[in-house]
């Protein structure tokens, strides 16, 4: 009876091999994420010394060779609350059409297969179309408004995959109990889905937030500008933003300190950073509110 | 508004005569078959279900009985690759002709074999298909919540923690949170799908005594694969196998053994394969 249960030279070479195979994925986590500190690293190392409340708040001086980012950073806000105003909207709406309504037929084919290629579009393709459509056909102009566009319209997808997940995630019975006692599939959606599907939507949309901070060929034709002595006063204005102002103080103005541009590096990752630990966070929040 | 309705039914009830009764269809079911795709899941059922009988139907695994549950409730209409062929006429008008299906599904409740407690707390469950029937009188919803719960023998475990989540109750709580839920619906039609897949048999005895006493109120479609549950519940029993109905009857002559196909009498016994 007991002979079942003892080990078999098989068993100790499969646990080995359990054991090798664990220490090799390890291994290779780890120079994942080797090159990843050593960015944040130097970034700290040598830009560090930039940060202060003068960096963040003050205008470029000297031909961009000194001061501070105040106008980008605000412009690339600017940018961003634009983006998600129309791709939120637009991307859930979508989401719950093809996670709810849609019928497997060829029409939500051809739809899934659109966000997919959406999704794999270039990022220079996306500024072209964006200057071509709204810049110049729409009579937008370069501003934050075609900007803001082309960055929703590169970013959708994102929001539309992401949705889509955390709908399907909250479980077909749920749906199933509602329809049985009468509810509308729109009934249905409100009542049951949504709720339980805010926490991962909202995590899905910081993480776009978190890509959107740091695109730059999108909005180097359509709204975001080299330099502006003012900041922008509407949605019809240009902007700086921080993701061009570093590619300009980096490679496009001569006599620039070397801290500054990292300076302005450590920011725009600075504000990916706290973005992505807050899906995170939310992402534990949802874990500990399990509902099912 | 539940309560309303069913003193009326209560007071048909007392001025109906039982052989009246007996004799009206909730349900007429006509040469019904279902599709999944291509491939046919129940074929050529045609059976009448009278109001208020507890209608028992009973057969092995893969006999179509959750279909046949599905197509009453129209769910058909919420699959791509379920197609329903046949009539169901419910109090006489053909289902797939029904101007308005939500309104249809209110009028039926529905049973799971395995408990569907939303997310959401034990009020909400239970206050849901009130709400969506438009009620929204706190008082009016207590006063359901409270009944619908009482009834389903739940009211006494829950009555303190009504806002606790009703999908972390146990399963047989869960089990009876889910009728209480179609009772709230205060439907004409229950039909409950192997209710007791999940329960424990004290619970089951308990939900059983719950279906005698609304007997008297509501036509039950019971789903079972318990024969002797069949035997103990129902007026009539329908024996299903491989997508056909071989046999309907009432259920104590079936048990005595009068069948009319000698599947049946084996099934019923046990001696099947
Ligand atoms: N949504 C569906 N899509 C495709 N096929 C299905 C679907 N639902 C049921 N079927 C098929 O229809 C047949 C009958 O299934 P059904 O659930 O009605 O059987 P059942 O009698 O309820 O069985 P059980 O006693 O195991 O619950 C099965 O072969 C099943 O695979
Ligand atoms: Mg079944």
């Amino acid at each position: 009876m007991s002979h079942i249960y003892s080990i078999t030279p098989l068993n100790e070479l499969n646990h080995r091999k359990d054991k090798l195979l664990r220490l090799l994925f390890l291994m290779m986590i780890v120079t994942l994420i080797v090159p990843v500190l050593i960015i944040l690293g130097t970034l700290i190392y040598k830009g560090g010394s930039m940060i202060s409340m003068e960096f963040l708040f003050t205008f470029p001086k000297n031909g961009m060779t000194a001061g501070g980012i105040f106008p980008a950073l605000l412009g690339t806000i600017w940018l961003v609350a634009v983006a998600l105003l129309v791709s939120v909207p637009l991307g859930v709406a979508a989401a719950i059409y093809l996670s709810e309504y849609a019928l497997d037929n060829w029409l939500t084919r051809l739809i899934n297969i659109c966000i997919i290629n959406l999704a794999g579009v270039p990022s220079i393709v996306h500024a072209l179309h964006g200057f071509g459509a709204f810049v110049i056909f729409a009579k937008m102009g370069t501003s934050i408004l075609a900007a803001g566009l082309t960055l929703a319209i590169m970013t959708m997808p994102v929001v539309i995959v992401a949705t889509k997940e955390s709908l399907q995630s909250v479980p077909h019975a749920f749906r199933v109990a509602c329809w049985n006692m009468g509810a509308t599939r729109w009934q249905t959606i409100r009542r049951v889905v949504l709720p339980n599907a805010t926490s991962g939507i909202l995590t899905g949309i910081i993480l776009e937030v978190s890509r959107t901070v740091g695109e730059t060929a999108p909005i180097m034709f359509t709204g975001a500008a080299f330099f502006l002595p003012f900041l922008p006063e509407g949605i019809f204005d240009q902007t700086m933003a921080l993701s061009l102002h570093l590619f300009v103080v980096a490679t496009q103005v001569p006599g620039v300190p070397d801290a500054l541009p990292y300076g302005v590096a450590l920011v725009l990752i600075g504000m990916v950073l706290i973005l992505n630990s807050l899906s995170i966070a939310f992402r534990i929040y949802l874990r500990n509110k399990k509902k099912w | 508004m539940v309560g309303t309705r069913a003193a009326t039914q209560s007071q048909q009830a007392q001025t109906m005569t039982s052989s009246t009764q007996a004799h009206r269809k909730k349900l007429e079911v006509k040469d019904l078959s279902i599709r999944y795709g291509d491939f046919t899941a129940l074929s050529g059922v045609t059976l009448d279900i009278r109001e208020r009988e507890i209608f028992g139907v009973i057969g092995p695994a893969n006999s179509g009985k959750t279909s046949f549950l599905t197509a009453i409730n129209r769910m058909d209409a919420m699959s791509a690759d379920m197609h329903v062929n046949g009539q169901i006429l419910f109090d006489g008008v053909d289902a797939a002709k029904w101007r308005n299906l939500y309104s249809l599904r209110r009028r039926i409740g529905v049973v799971f074999p395995l408990p569907v407690g939303l997310p959401m707390t034990i009020y909400d469950n239970v206050a849901m298909a009130p709400r969506l029937a438009g009620i929204k009188e706190k008082a009016e919803l207590d006063l359901i919540v409270e009944r619908c719960l009482t009834r389903a023998a739940l009211w006494d475990e829950v009555k303190d923690r009504l806002t606790s989540l009703g999908s972390l109750l146990s399963g047989g709580q869960q089990q009876r949170l889910t009728i209480s839920r179609a009772l709230s619906q205060d439907p004409e039609l229950l039909m409950l799908d192997e209710f007791s897949i999940a329960v424990d048999p004290v619970t089951t005895m308990r939900i059983e005594d719950v279906l005698q006493e609304l007997r008297s109120e509501m036509t039950i479609i019971l789903v079972t694969n318990l024969v002797q549950q069949a035997h103990r519940l129902a007026d009539r029993t329908a024996f299903f196998l491989n997508g056909r109905c071989v046999e309907i009857g009432e259920t104590e002559a079936m048990f005595n053994g009068q069948v009319q196909d000698p599947m049946t009498l084996d099934y019923i016994e046990g001696r099947f394969g």
